[in-house]
């Protein structure tokens, strides 16, 4: 009948283009990152590290000036990854908004319709092997969080530990691209909120691995929300205090050979990293004072 | 956002100038500053570019300038080509009795940041300020330190003229 078959067109057709959209919003094209809106979002961003979070970004004399490299991070702060914003703001102020530089983000924050255009005019891309191989064969850095969800949500107490879960992908696109590798250590991230558990069991029983690919149900205690449960509209993270620094860059093909084994690079990168965190950590005197 | 500040240093122009025309100087001189390189062949004058980089807050801010004015030995002035939008000047005039009065001026904007750009310029505007009055301490004591070398030089010199048979 015709007002029951009207309804369903409508939505079928609403279904497609809210795909479509999603879809496009994913494909990971480097000409959606806008230097204007970068330069004009700048202030925003230094005013919110310069006073509110009292950010420290040290050794971006170590990414490469003029050649790609991968920059691999350890991700912080659950769902509102600040020392993204942060190192991003030092990179673009460093090198100049017109030198390209892309991140890689999971596939959900680059598809929220207004979070996710700003993301992808600030050069995100949806996470993906062959989105930072096209970003990396254009001559940009790219940086990357190996530990994704998995890292972002671990306990506050463990929020001076590398935990990249094992996922070693950087080091064979590294390979692949001919790029070095240069670490970068962030601290404070999880001082953010009280991180109390990933929730990875939970997440595994309400199948969400399999559904959207979260391996985590994060639990957390934090503003405004109090009891937090998947950190999915965010929060407001407290004013920690967060410190970043660029490690030099590890050519892998010279330190290993031109058939390095990935369970060496791996152990190599997570124990620099890990050394370098420590570092940081015992500079730190209070938490979220820092 | 402009901001202007200035010293008197006792010394002439020409020192003053001769300092401030070596890129290799302003390492030295410049507070705050995180990186100076001569950017192409032209170290100095009209046209030299350099890629500039002082800590402000949480970021270092600057990116590539070149010289757009080089009247020796009155004003140097430069203009951001890339990164955050600025000018700069040093201007250097003579007050008399061997002194030289050189004036700072910075000029800095946020176009299109809205209010946040706004804020930005007033919050940053101190720390400049700061920064401008400690570059302009050094550059005074880095100079006078030049003009006494100068100085101990020539009287080094004029020792050292041998005196004429007979005289």
């Amino acid at each position: 009948m015709y007002y029951r078959e009207a309804p369903r067109g409508l939505a079928s057709r609403a279904i497609r283009f809210a795909k479509e959209r999603v879809a496009e919003r994913l494909d990971g094209r480097l000409e959606d990152r806008d230097p204007d809106y970068l330069r004009e979002a700048l202030p925003l961003l230094w005013l919110l590290s310069t006073f509110y979070f009292r950010a420290e970004v040290r050794g971006l004399d170590n990414v490469p000036a003029d050649r790609p490299a991968l920059l691999v991070g350890n991700h912080s702060g659950g769902n509102v990854i600040v020392d993204t914003f942060i190192f991003s703001l030092a990179f673009s102020t460093h090198f100049g908004v017109e030198r390209p530089f892309h991140q890689l983000a999971h596939n959900l924050a680059i598809a929220w319709p207004l979070a996710g255009e700003m993301l992808r005019k600030s050069g995100t891309l949806s996470a993906s092997h062959e989105h930072a191989e096209r970003a990396l064969a254009a001559g940009a850095p790219v940086l990357v969080y190996p530990g994704g969800d998995w890292e972002t949500h671990r306990p506050s107490w463990r929020g001076s530990e590398i935990d990249f879960a094992g996922r070693k992908g950087f080091i064979r696109l590294a390979l692949d691209a001919g790029v070095p590798i240069v670490p970068v250590v962030s601290i404070g991230g999880q001082e953010t909120a009280l991180y109390l558990s990933r929730g990875h069991r939970l997440s595994k029983a309400l199948r969400l691995d399999k559904l959207v690919r979260l391996k985590v149900l994060p639990i957390s205690i934090a503003a405004p929300w109090g009891l937090n449960i998947g950190d999915f509209a965010g929060h407001l993270p407290l004013p920690a205090k967060i410190t970043i620094e660029a490690l030099p860059p590890i050519d892998l093909e010279r330190e290993f050979g031109p058939d390095p084994d990935i369970d060496e690079v791996y152990a190599h990168v997570t124990a620099q990293m890990q050394r370098a965190l420590d570092g940081l950590a015992a500079e730190r005197r209070f938490p979220v004072i820092g | 956002m402009r901001i202007d500040q200035s010293i008197q240093i006792a010394a002439q122009p020409d020192t003053v100038w001769h300092y401030l025309e070596d890129p290799e100087h302003y390492l030295r001189f410049m507070s705050g500053i995180a990186h100076w390189e001569v950017v192409g062949e032209k170290p100095n004058g009209l046209g030299a570019r350099y890629r500039v980089l002082v800590r402000v807050g949480a970021a270092e801010v600057g990116g590539l300038v070149e010289m757009v004015e080089w009247n020796e030995p009155f004003d140097i002035a430069w203009h951001s080509v890339t990164g955050v939008d600025h000018r700069g000047r040093f201007r250097i005039r003579e007050r008399g009795e061997g002194r030289t009065r050189v004036e700072y001026r910075f000029a800095f904007g946020v176009i299109g940041g809205g209010i946040a750009g706004l804020i930005t310029e007033l919050a940053a505007a101190p720390v400049m300020r700061r920064q401008m009055r400690r570059t302009l301490r050094q550059l005074k004591r880095q100079v006078e330190q030049e003009q006494r070398r100068l100085e101990a030089e020539r009287r080094r010199a004029a020792r050292a003229v041998p005196s004429l048979p007979g005289s």
